[in-house]
């Protein structure tokens, strides 16, 4: 053979696990390490599925980490700041008034309302670039999304550790009413986002996004100064379970994904609008592809209908072990049977000849009010 | 065509219509509008209900269409059912390609056709025939495909496949879908359904006790595959029967086991919402060896043979409570014992006609968020104000009023107080009378207080008392103006024991012109408190306190205290108070009881589903057919691919290949 070997060689992708340098590791040793560490001081309080939740956790997390590298880096500050401000608390909870990082900037509220501010700056820099073209904006916008995320996942985390605070009986994990989530909402939005952003190399669908989050956030402004939302308050025996735990998160990364895809919906029909009005504007330039804001919406969609399916069967497993069975027609799970539908008929539709394009924007974005329509009509929480 | 062949293509037009993608969408889409009608219409709700919301006419199309209750509805039954059938369809349509597609490399492809295909280049090559291929194939090896070679006469076909999973996805998602189905249908109790129709059962309207529920409307274990009914436990007691709820009437659910409720405890956070609760449950059954004892509680259930038992919710399960009745109106202080457990009834002869006595329910406690202030002086979030019973008061009309009374007395403004609140309907918040309590935190002195001003004798000496000193020695001899002013008195204080200041008031705006109501109400008011006050004067030295030198700061208050309680007692509504003495709490546990023998189908349906979404999404197919075609002295190799997912992944991807295995196709 004249082949040259080496070429084959070179062409041979070595295995995966191969491909992983140091950094890799050291997350995926610091990730086991911690959650050992966990085990080992709190598992005389967790059953064998919070366990299970735990290690799991850590295995999806190195594989996140893995697959995607910049969510290493995320997890990574996230966690050493989310530590360092825990420890700032030590067992106080006064130490929110007192403390000065606590009070700026890694309490939960404040780190709330860091994401809050950063997330709806990132939208106009977002704006700004797409109008101007300014590649400096563009980069400033991506940089504060990571910011508002990171916050943002450290406001839960701290406020995690807060609700122990208020008391060793009343603590839980801060997935379980509507002020959270709507902050899990904003940042897996975001994160979301950012992956396809970095995957398409193109800034251009980042106003659109994260004018969703904006309003997200402007819900949860109201809710918590008008309501006082964000007052930590205990949990009813239904909610605690680690059904929960798993389902609420997984529903999340499905609502994160419709609202993504609805709003590369709206992007898609500007453009369309703009290709046939005037064509060599700058909207018509700026806006990606059509081509590639379906394939988008598409990808995100895929992704929302995989979790969201898997966040249905794991709310019917709830539901069969806190009411006695797995589906009755009660509100909430008709809902999302609704919701699940819906997409469901959106995928099949892109299969169908001739109805690809304008009609599915419209349907991805009709979908957003059906899938939250849920969200403000019915009560978000059973029991 | 022959006959045969004509039926054969009507079946497949059906099958066609069947299993098309038109139809799936259809189906869908009407599938979550039925959902979201049954989500916005309230379902189930009494009949009455919808005539007032949509007049007459709407009311009787929207029952005939089944929208109030759209899931039980035969069309909603008929569109799942279309749904199964489409899937199942499709399946069968779908499935074999599928499979031939995991299976096949497709190696008799024509180079014409791969010219015309999306993803496709052709070039030229003097390197010989052997060595590209055999480097061709080492290489799509090393990309993650398999390879199949076919030497046609004049050309080979190399086809290389990668990701077959991904179109067993399809199979695995379509099926599961018509699993999940299947084992939804054997749980959803149509089998009682169609026996109810075809009028074998019946359900039990009437409040009866569940052993003369007639067979009709009872269910052998081995009568009903699925279903969902609850049992309420008290402490100690047992059942095998469970309770199944149908419309506005109930069937009685045997179960072929006995189930004893031992203990139940609630746990409460410290603002008083219930943080757990969990039953203590034994299992009688033949086939133990010996009795299952198992807790269970809220997300913690027990499975047993089949059964799934729920801690659902939780209550009185006849708490046997002793009260002490002090009857209003009457000059007499008597105390009477009733001893009734929480929903029993007790008749009553009172002094006004029988009364009946129903205790609905009782509560150990009574928490309450502390204001600031309170949180300030006692640091603490919450206040328990202790036990309290609620029951109503049926006259011999029917007509009932509600109460709430509290054990203890409660502190308020650091005066203590028995609260007893009543409401005549359920709309309304409770509105409370708060009767002081004397040193000894008794009712005593303030039931005293309340006797002697219905006791006719006792005041009108007092009253006679009270307007001589009033009158003084000079007028002391004017008997007339005297008596005069007593029966006023008497009669202010008749009026008063009756119905409060609101019956007085009532009395002066039937019976004085307008412009003197005012100095009227003024002079009355003055003529009654004086009265009022030497009563109390005279109970207190009759209890033995010394008034010589004025009457105390405390003593005054509690006068100011029981004359508003007093003034509320007409209109209070019952003859009768009742003061909590002692209880013995018992409480029952709400268990629900389900049996979900598709279960395990509906679960094994969700995880081919998911699985199979996971691998049609995350598992990209892709084929690549390589020709090699001497021509002349040289090689034609034409390349050309297809994927089925991401087109722009895949020419992406299949740039580069082509890229890499011209290089290597056509370099020395
Ligand atoms: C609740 C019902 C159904 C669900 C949840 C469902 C789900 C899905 C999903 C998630 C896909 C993948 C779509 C994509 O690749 O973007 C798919 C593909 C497909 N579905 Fe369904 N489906 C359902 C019912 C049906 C029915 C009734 C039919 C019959 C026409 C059907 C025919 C197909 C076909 C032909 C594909 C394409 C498979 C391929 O990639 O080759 N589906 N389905």
């Amino acid at each position: 053979m004249s082949v040259p070997n080496e070429f084959m060689n070179s062409e041979m992708q070595p295995p995966f696990i191969k491909r992983l340098n140091a950094l890799d590791w050291v997350f995926a040793i610091l990730l086991v390490v911690g959650s050992v560490y966990a085990f080992q001081k709190y598992s005389h309080l967790m059953d064998a599925y919070e366990v299970g939740i735990l290690f799991g956790t850590a295995i999806s997390f190195i594989a996140i980490g893995w697959l995607w590298k910049p969510a290493r880096s995320l997890m990574f500050y996230v966690a050493a700041i989310s530590l360092f401000a825990v420890n700032l608390y030590g067992n106080d909870l006064a130490a929110a008034e007192t403390n000065f990082f606590l009070r700026f900037l890694f309490s939960a509220q404040s780190a709330t309302m860091w994401m809050s501010a950063l997330f709806v700056m990132a939208t106009v820099a977002y704006f700004v670039e797409l109008f101007s073209g300014n590649e400096f904006t563009g980069k400033v916008a991506t940089a504060m999304t990571w910011c508002a995320t990171a916050m943002g996942f450290i406001g839960l985390l701290v406020r995690w550790r807060e609700t122990y605070l208020h008391g060793a009986d009343i603590g839980y994990i801060p997935v379980s009413n509507l002020y959270e989530v709507f902050i899990l909402f904003s940042i897996i939005t975001a994160l979301i986002y950012l992956f396809y952003e970095k995957k398409y190399e193109t800034r251009s669908m980042g106003g659109f996004v994260l004018l969703v989050i904006s309003a997200a956030i402007a819900f949860l402004l109201w809710y918590h100064f008008e309501k006082n939302a964000s007052e930590i308050k205990p949990l009813v025996p239904a909610l605690q379970s680690y059904w929960m735990k798993i389902h609420v998160p997984a529903n999340f990364v499905g609502y994160g994904a419709f609202a993504l895809a609805a709003m590369i919906g709206v992007a898609y029909l500007i453009k369309d609008k703009a290709l046939k009005n005037n064509p060599n504007g700058a909207v018509a330039k700026r806006l990606p592809s059509l081509d590639m804001m379906d394939d988008v919406m598409h990808k995100s969609i895929a992704l929302g209908f995989a979790f969201f399916t898997i966040a249905t069967v794991l709310g019917a497993m709830w539901a069969a072990e806190a009411w006695g069975g797995y589906w009755s027609w009660d509100p909430k799970e008709t809902w999302a049977l609704i919701v699940w539908l819906n997409y469901a008929a959106w995928l099949h539709m892109r299969l169908m000849k001739g109805l690809r394009g304008v009609p599915l924007a419209w349907w991805a974005i009709i979908g957003l009010f059906v899938t939250h329509t849920e969200n403000f009509n019915l009560s978000s929480f059973r029991a | 065509m022959n006959k045969p062949a004509k039926k054969h293509s009507r079946l497949n037009i059906v099958l066609e219509f069947l299993g098309s993608m038109n139809l799936a969408i259809t189906i869908l889409v009407a599938i979550a509008i039925a959902s979201v009608i049954g989500t916005v219409l309230k379902q189930n709700q009494p009949y009455n209900d919808y005539i007032i919301k949509f007049g007459t006419f709407w009311h009787e199309v929207f029952q005939v269409m089944g929208l109030y209750n759209v899931y039980s509805a035969i069309w909603f039954l008929a569109l799942l059912i279309f749904l199964v059938i489409s899937t199942g369809v499709c399946v069968y349509r779908n499935a074999p390609t599928k499979l031939r597609d995991m299976q096949q490399f497709r190696v008799n492809v024509k180079e014409k056709s791969l010219r015309l295909m999306h993803n496709s280049e052709s070039w030229s090559t003097e390197k010989e025939s052997a060595e590209v291929e055999n480097n061709i194939r080492h290489f799509l090896k090393l990309k993650g495909f398999r390879t199949r070679i076919k030497d046609h006469d004049d050309h080979h076909v190399i086809a290389g496949m990668k990701g077959a999973w991904n179109r067993s996805g399809y199979i695995f998602t379509h099926v599961g879908i018509i699993v999940l189905c299947i084992g939804a249908y054997l749980d959803g109790g149509f089998g009682l359904t169609i026996k109810e129709w075809t009028g074998r059962i019946v359900p039990e309207t009437r409040d009866i006790r569940a052993d003369q529920v007639p067979a009709t409307a009872r269910l052998k274990p081995e009568d009903s595959m699925a279903f969902r009914g609850s049992i309420s436990l008290q402490e100690g007691t047992a059942s095998n029967i469970v309770f199944l709820n149908i419309r506005d009437g109930y069937l009685v659910q045997e179960l072929p086991f006995t189930i004893e409720l031992k203990d139940f405890r609630v746990e409460h956070y410290s603002s008083g919402m219930p943080k757990s609760f969990e039953s203590d449950l034994i299992i009688h059954d033949d086939q133990l060896k010996e009795p299952l004892k198992q807790t269970i509680s809220v997300n913690h259930p027990l499975i047993y043979r089949g059964y799934a038992l729920y801690q659902a919710s939780f209550g009185d399960g006849g708490s046997k409570l002793s009260l002490q009745a002090w009857p209003f109106h009457s000059k007499k202080i008597q105390k009477i014992e009733v001893k009734v457990p929480v929903k029993e009834k007790r008749t009553l002869n009172t002094l006004i006609g029988k009364y009946t006595l129903e205790v609905d329910d009782f509560k150990v406690f009574n928490i309450f968020p502390n204001s600031e202030k309170e949180k300030a002086e006692t640091g603490k979030k919450f206040k328990n104000f202790g036990p309290s019973f609620t029951f109503k008061m049926r006259d011999a009309s029917g007509a009932a009023k509600e109460y709430h009374n509290y054990m203890l007395p409660v502190t308020q403004d650091g005066r203590r107080f028995y609260l007893t609140g009543m409401r005549s309907t359920v709309a309304e918040p409770f509105r409370y009378l708060h009767m002081p309590a004397d040193n000894e935190d008794s009712l005593d002195r303030f039931m005293g207080f309340h006797a002697l001003l219905h006791d006719q004798v006792n005041m009108k000496r007092i009253a006679q008392n009270s307007v001589r000193t009033a009158m003084g020695i000079a007028k002391k001899n004017d008997n007339n103006l005297q008596s005069d002013v007593v029966s006023s008195m008497m009669n202010l204080l008749t009026l008063f024991n009756q119905g409060g200041y609101i019956a007085i008031d009532r009395d002066i705006k039937q019976k004085v012109p307008k412009d003197r109501q005012v100095n009227v109400a003024d002079a009355y008011v003055k003529i009654l408190q004086n009265l009022l006050q030497n009563a109390y004067l005279a109970l207190l030295k009759q209890d033995g306190v010394d008034v010589s030198k004025g009457v105390r700061d405390e003593d005054s208050l509690f006068f100011e205290d029981a004359i508003t309680a007093l003034a509320g007692i007409g209109a209070y509504g019952s003859p009768v108070y009742f003061q909590l003495t002692e209880f013995k709490q018992r409480e029952s546990s709400g268990i629900q009881i389900t049996r979900h023998p598709g279960q395990g189908i509906f679960y094994l349906g969700c995880l081919m589903l998911i699985v199979g979404i996971f691998m049609m999404f995350y598992i990209s197919y892709q084929r690549l057919w390589v020709i090699v075609k001497p021509e002349g002295e040289q090689l034609a190799i034409t390349f050309a691919g297809s994927g089925n997912r991401n087109q722009r992944d895949f020419a992406n991807s299949f740039e580069e290949l082509v890229e890499k295995v011209k290089q290597f196709t056509t370099e020395k």
